[in-house]
C-alpha cells in the first residue's frame, strides 16, 4: 500500500467535492423562502405571571372557559388557580376548587379550618400551558396531531387528533386535558386566534390586577418581554429541560 | 414447492400496496414537515388557520365604548377602572346584534371574588378592600348600596329601595 503525494491530494480534493454534492441540496432555497422564515421567526410569545399581584378572583379561569368554548361545569380548563397557604409548623395547604373558576371567598381549605394567625405565608399562583421550546407532549403524538408553530405556540389539530392522551400523560404540567365534547385533547394556546390578530388572550385582559401579561420575546421593545430579560423571573420544572416560555415573579419552592 | 410459500408474500405485497394507494386519498396535502424539525412541526398546515378564525368572545371595552361611552368614561374614573365591562356583563360576541341584553351578573358571588376578606400577607389580596361575608350585610345584594361603576359613589335613594 503505497500513496504518493500528488495521489492523496487528487482523492482528498475529489473526494471531499464528490461527498459535498448532496449536501449541497439541502440548503437550496429560494430568496423568498429564507426571508419568509426570518419573518415568521421575528415573534416568540411568552408570557408573564406576577404571583404577587393575584388576588385569586379566577375570572381569568371563567373568561377562559367561556372564550374558548369549554365546557363550563365540567371539571377541566386550560388555565387555573392555585392558593397556597404554609402556616407556620412547616404545613403547605393546596387547593384550587374546580380550577378557582369562582374564585376564592373562604378561608377553608378542602373543609381545613386555618387559623389566620397561623399563616407564614399565603399566595395565588396561576397557571397555564408553558408553550414550551422542546415541548414533550409533541414529541409523543403518534399521529402528528400537536405541533409547534414557528412563534413557538403549541396546537392541536382537533381533526387530526385521535384520542389516545399520550400527550396529556407526557406534560410535565398536567396542562393537557381530554375534551368532554369534541373528544380530543386540548389546552391553552395563549388564545391563539386573539393574539394573532393582536389581541390580549382573554385571561391576560379579564386580569383587574396586572398578575398575567403576554410578550413577544423576539420584540426589543416589548415592554413585558424586557421584563423577562431584565429582571428575576423564574419557571416551573425547569429541571424537565422542556425550555417552558411562562414565567413567573414572586414563585415559591413550595409551587411545583 | 415454491408456490404455497409465495402465496402469503403476494398478500402481504398487496396490503401494503392498498395501504400506500389509501394514503394518498386520506392524508391531506398540506401534511408534512412545516415546524423547525420533523420531531416539533410534523403537521397539517391548514391548521394553523382554522385556530385563527376561532371566533373572540370577549371583545374588550374598545367595542363596548362605541355605544355605552358614559357609563365606560365614569369606570374609567373610578378606582374599578382596571376591571374589565365583561367580568360582570358577560361576553359581548352577540350583542347587541342577536343578543340585545347581555346576562349581567349582579351577585354578591361576584363582588366576593375579590373583596372576600383573605389575610394572606404575601398576596395583593391582604391589600384589597374587603368584608368577612358573614358579618356583612349578609342577605344582601353590594348592588344595592355600591355601584360598581363608582364604587365610592353612594347609590342615590331611589335606587336602594
Amino acid at each position: 500500500m503505497t500513496c504518493s503525494r500528488r495521489d492523496f491530494l487528487k482523492n482528498a480534493v475529489g473526494g471531499s467535492l464528490v461527498s459535498s454534492l448532496p449536501l449541497s441540496a439541502f440548503t437550496l432555497i429560494s430568496q423568498a423562502e429564507a426571508a419568509a422564515a426570518l419573518d415568521e421567526a421575528k415573534v416568540r410569545w411568552a408570557f408573564l405571571v406576577d404571583t404577587t399581584k393575584c388576588v385569586g378572583c379566577g375570572l381569568c379561569v371563567k373568561a377562559c372557559k367561556n372564550e374558548n368554548e369549554i365546557p363550563y361545569d365540567a371539571a377541566v380548563t386550560r388555565t387555573w388557580v392555585e392558593r397556597y397557604v404554609v402556616t407556620n409548623d412547616g404545613k403547605t395547604h393546596i387547593d384550587s376548587p374546580m380550577g378557582g373558576r369562582d374564585g376564592f371567598t373562604s378561608d377553608k381549605i378542602r373543609d381545613e379550618e386555618i387559623d389566620p394567625d397561623d399563616i407564614a405565608k399565603a399566595f395565588f399562583v396561576p397557571k397555564l400551558c408553558n408553550q414550551c421550546d422542546n415541548p414533550a407532549c409533541v414529541q409523543v403524538c403518534p399521529v402528528g396531531a400537536t405541533y409547534q408553530t414557528n412563534d413557538g405556540i403549541v396546537l392541536i389539530d382537533r381533526e387530526w387528533c385521535i384520542g389516545c392522551g399520550y400527550c396529556i400523560m407526557a406534560c410535565p404540567y398536567g396542562v393537557r386535558f381530554f375534551h368532554p365534547e369534541k373528544k380530543v385533547a386540548d389546552k391553552c394556546n395563549f388564545c391563539y386566534h386573539r393574539i394573532s390578530k393582536g389581541m390580549d388572550p382573554v385571561c391576560v385582559e379579564n386580569c383587574s390586577f396586572g398578575a398575567r401579561r403576554i410578550a413577544n420575546l423576539r420584540d426589543p421593545d416589548d415592554p413585558v418581554a424586557n421584563i423577562i430579560r431584565t429582571e428575576r423571573v423564574s419557571v416551573l420544572k425547569d429541571e424537565y429541560g422542556t425550555k417552558p416560555h411562562v414565567f413567573y415573579i414572586g414563585l415559591d419552592a413550595e409551587v411545583r | 414447492m415454491k408456490w404455497h410459500v409465495l402465496r402469503p408474500l403476494w398478500v402481504a405485497i398487496g396490503l401494503v400496496g392498498s395501504i400506500l394507494v389509501a394514503q394518498q386519498f386520506l392524508v391531506p396535502d398540506d401534511f408534512g414537515v412545516h415546524g423547525r424539525n420533523f420531531t416539533y412541526g410534523y403537521h397539517r398546515l391548514s391548521n394553523i388557520q382554522e385556530w385563527k378564525d376561532f371566533p373572540v368572545k370577549y371583545r374588550g371595552r374598545e367595542s363596548c365604548v362605541e355605544c355605552h361611552e358614559e357609563n365606560v368614561a365614569k369606570l374609567n374614573s373610578s378606582t374599578h377602572a382596571p376591571v374589565e365591562c365583561e367580568n360582570c356583563h358577560g361576553p359581548s360576541v352577540n350583542h347587541p346584534d342577536d343578543e340585545e341584553f347581555l346576562p349581567l351578573n349582579k351577585t354578591r358571588e361576584l363582588c366576593l371574588r375579590c373583596h372576600a376578606f383573605l389575610e394572606y400577607p404575601n398576596s395583593a389580596r391582604g391589600e384589597l378592600l374587603s368584608i368577612e361575608d358573614r358579618r356583612h350585610k349578609r342577605r344582601y345584594e353590594c348592588i344595592k348600596c355600591h355601584n360598581p361603576h363608582d364604587p365610592k359613589e353612594d347609590v342615590e335613594e331611589e335606587d336602594s329601595k
